[in-house]
């Protein structure tokens, strides 16, 4: 287990007695009451649904309370380290602040109003809304910003807003009561185009959605439909027929 | 000695404690009528246990079943709590319910929807009809997502993994508190000239339980020591189905979508115990063969519910009952099956998280194979004593919400009411809270004297030379607690559990955290360890207290309902002494025609209904 803060720190060995069933977080838990009382990781619901508890094991992202014991062998050492891509605060925990910055700037949901009925309600079909709602299973482990080559290995966090956003933005843009565009703002703010498609994101995502072929791949292709296709932009220049831009 | 004007000091009008549901609902409310507005939250923001709530919100839209009203509603409500639910709380509640759930579509929410377009709603455990607002089993998610999305751009300020000490009061009035940065260990006092409460319930005072870290009574400790009374807190729930295999996710929620899906409860002789188990009161309304049963899951209108669908007091029990009785499965809880009652796509898009959770943390595939379960304490009923319109304690500026405060839910809650209650009471929290400032003018002056004794007891867990262990002292706790206050009570076991509590009051005095303050969960155990403390013995007295059994709260020793205990609620309230003082307080009284709605048989109110909206 790393044990350590963000400007040092090294690997510590921790034998201890596992019983059956056990999670990784289970064990860490066990280290924390039995041997170090201090040792900081974050965790909430236990249960694969808060995304509070990633961590690398044996360098693979993993939610730690969705990992059981049984997947290693009995006589296998296990390491458990930190998220690589976001700073170390203190042992597994990290600073996930910057996510929450990136959130912020995307422009809000902003429904058109004309589409609510005299009773308040709206009306959306399924099917319309099953491919939204698979981007809405994220549940923010952050799993796929820490595997991202453009911010773990190239640290573009200056230009790229990671794989999570992008299907947020994804989202928003499916949202079939939605109003705003955002296309510009995918493209320029959001560096859409600095995704090169190794689907390490989609591998890693606990909740199984398909960030790259649903979510980010149609993304790109909107800007590439809005800014590249020249017969698009011939027929836009000759008839104007483009709506005006709202929003970043 | 210390000197507090060199602590970092942050000032808002309004410091919303928990960002929960009702947490970042109250923070919206106040910041969009232009107060400046701080959250505080323990964890990172969109972590609360808002996450797990899984089957739906209830509201009645309508929309499934076009007979439902706010009526039914509030009397399936009244019924649920066995009537000893605030009356104007659980009308509040359920007129205001459709209204919190449209506004969530406005703001993003992405429900699963009918053929027609319109949010679907689903069946739920004492529910008349399809009631609750979904998406598949992840609702929870679903609503902090959206109130999370929606905060971020309202303007209130957020700051996370800021665990709150105690609440500063100045001339009886709310004027601030104290607070630690989780991070770093240093302290942070927030000036505000209100506070809203949200810190949910307590759950981990007891070893099985659904809660997570964070429950551990904060709301009801903080509120307590500062004056305010605490109602109801003998009334805590115990979830019918908690997973119970293997060891290390036993009391994990499993959701009562999957009965509401058409999940049956079995015992080892393969018998449908519910049958057994109907109450009195709902014998009229619940069917009494699986043909019956069978024919409600179909869709047939005319057919009545399921048993297991009975409300949640209920079922627990009877399944204590079974396992007591010897007909358990082998780790001692009873069987649930979805896998013959529907198809294997069906459940899948249905309960996708169940069947996510039972396949990795159980290796057990829910469309083939049945579920082990068996109760888990999920929920306090009970709460922060606040006034039902203003939601304000009796502290004035001190307002509370959420599952942090009592009384909608009367002796027992059903399910989806609490992702109701929260969106309800979270903005009407905030209303009451922005009147409250409006007519507060005077400027909050800090007491540093106070400021100073919370920060001292703080930092004297992790300056003693040696001492308890926080995490073997809470274990303790949880070993009190599941064994003598859990689901079934009597007077000796009360008593006992109060005086193994005293004893860990005192061992409490020299508990000791390893370690230095920065991002140290021994010392933020230690510290959540009063309000556990504070929590564990309300529950505790005012169960001993209570000498009847209704609801959730069961007492062997006296097993009915008695109509003499309908009068009053136990408050507790902190002594002068520092003793805990308790006395039965008068119940609210409901106006006529709340009376008449609740007590309505489900035929005359069906013709009520029908009769009021021909007219329109």
């Amino acid at each position: 287990m790393f044990r350590g803060d963000k400007t040092s720190g090294e690997m510590v060995n921790y034998k201890i007695d596992i019983d059956k069933g056990m999670v990784v977080l289970d064990v860490i838990h066990k280290i924390q009451a039995e041997q170090a009382g201090d040792l900081a990781v974050r965790w909430n619901c236990k249960a694969g649904k808060c995304g509070s508890c990633s961590v690398e094991i044996n360098g693979k992202p993993k939610l730690s309370c969705m990992t059981r014991m049984n997947e290693y062998s009995d006589d296998e050492t296990i390491y458990v380290r930190p998220i690589k891509t976001f700073p170390t605060i203190k042992d597994l925990v990290t600073d996930v602040s910057w996510n929450y910055d990136q959130n912020k700037k995307i422009t809000p949901f902003s429904p058109h109003l004309k589409n609510k009925d005299k009773n308040g309600n709206y009306r959306m079909m399924q099917e319309d809304v099953d491919r939204v709602q698979e981007f809405r299973k994220c549940i923010e482990c952050y799993l796929c910003q820490n595997v991202c080559h453009v911010l773990r290995d190239h640290d573009r966090k200056d230009r790229f807003i990671g794989p999570r956003f992008l299907i947020r933005l994804a989202s928003l843009d499916m949202h079939p009561l939605d109003s705003v565009d955002r296309v510009p703002s995918v493209k320029d703010s959001f560096g859409s185009g600095m995704c090169n498609i190794t689907r390490c994101c989609t591998d890693v995502c606990p909740e199984h959605i398909q960030l790259t072929d649903n979510g980010i791949i149609p993304l790109k292709e909107r800007v590439v439909d809005r800014y590249y296709d020249p017969i698009k932009l011939l027929f836009r220049k000759l008839f104007r027929r483009n709506k005006p831009l709202r929003g970043a | 000695m210390l000197d507090i004007s060199n602590l970092q000091t942050i000032e808002h009008d309004i410091i919303v404690v928990g960002a929960g549901g009702a947490g970042i609902r109250a923070a919206i409310e106040c910041s969009m009528r232009g107060l400046s507005t701080g959250l505080v939250c323990k964890s990172l923001l969109g972590k609360a246990h808002t996450v797990m709530a899984e089957g739906g919100v209830a509201a009645a839209l309508g929309n499934v079943d076009s007979r439902d009203h706010w009526k039914v509603h509030f009397r399936d409500t009244m019924r649920g709590g066995k009537f000893f639910n605030n009356w104007r709380m659980a009308e509040l509640h359920a007129k205001h319910a459709p209204d919190r759930v449209r506004e969530l579509e406005e703001w993003g929410a992405v429900f699963d929807r009918t053929d027609q377009g319109l949010i679907s709603q689903r069946n739920f455990g004492g529910h008349r009809y399809p009631r609750l607002a979904h998406v598949g089993d992840r609702t929870g998610l679903e609503i902090i997502r959206t109130l999370q999305d929606k905060g971020v751009h309202q303007g209130f300020e957020i700051y996370m993994e800021c665990a709150c000490l105690d609440l500063i009061k100045s001339d009886g009035r709310i004027s601030g508190m104290v607070g630690m940065w989780r991070e770093s260990g240093s302290f942070v006092v927030f000036k505000a000239k209100a506070i809203i409460l949200a810190t949910g319930g307590g759950g981990k005072c007891w070893k099985i339980t659904s809660n997570s870290w964070e429950y551990t009574g904060d709301g009801y400790g903080m509120a307590y020591e500062a004056g305010a009374e605490l109602i109801d807190m003998e009334f805590t729930q115990f979830h019918p189905t908690g997973m119970v295999w293997p060891p290390s996710v036993r009391g994990t929620l499993v959701t009562e979508g999957v009965r509401g899906e058409g999940g049956i409860l079995i015992n080892n002789e393969g018998r449908r115990f519910m049958f057994e188990n109907i109450p009195e009161r709902f014998v009229a309304e619940t069917a009494d063969t699986q043909e019956e049963a069978a024919r409600w899951l179909a869709g047939d209108r005319d057919a009545r519910r399921p048993p297991e669908l009975l409300t949640r007091d209920v079922v627990a029990r009877a399944i204590r009952k079974e396992v007591k009785a010897g007909r358990g499965s082998p780790h001692g809880g009873a069987f649930l099956d979805i896998a013959t009652q529907r198809s294997s796509q069906d459940i899948v898009r249905k309960l996708p998280s169940m069947y996510h959770q039972f396949k990795v943390l159980a290796e057990l595939d829910i469309t083939t194979e049945t579920m082990e379960v068996g109760p888990t304490l999920h929920y306090f009923m009970g709460g922060v004593r606040v006034d039902a319109d203003t939601q304000m304690t009796r502290v004035a500026g001190l307002f509370a919400c959420g599952e942090c405060a009592g009384g909608v839910h009367g002796a027992n809650r059903l399910g989806g009411n609490s992702l109701s209650d929260l969106l309800v009471f979270g903005k009407l929290a905030g209303e009451g809270a922005f009147e409250y400032v409006q007519s507060e003018k005077k400027p909050t002056a800090l007491d540093s004297e106070q400021v100073i004794t919370i920060i001292k007891t703080a930092t004297n867990i992790l300056n003693r030379e040696t001492g308890e262990n926080p995490y073997l002292l809470h274990e303790s706790l949880q070993e009190v607690m599941q064994s003598d206050v859990g689901i079934v009570r009597t007077e000796s076991l009360l008593n006992q559990g109060i005086n193994k509590l005293s004893g860990l009051w005192n061992k409490y005095k020299t508990v000791k955290a390893a370690g230095a303050s920065q991002f140290n969960p021994g010392w933020h155990e230690a510290l959540a360890l009063r309000n556990m403390l504070i929590t564990s013995e309300a529950v505790a007295r005012a169960a001993l207290m209570r000498e009847e059994s209704r609801g959730a709260h069961t007492r062997v020793d006296f097993p009915d309902e008695q109509d003499e205990w309908l009068k009053y609620n136990v408050v507790i309230k902190k002594n002068k002494d520092g003793t805990m003082g308790l006395k039965k307080s008068p119940h609210s009284q409901p106006g006529l025609e709340l009376k008449r709605i609740a007590n309505l048989t489900i035929e005359e109110m069906e013709s009520e209904i029908k009769m009021e909206r021909s007219k329109l």
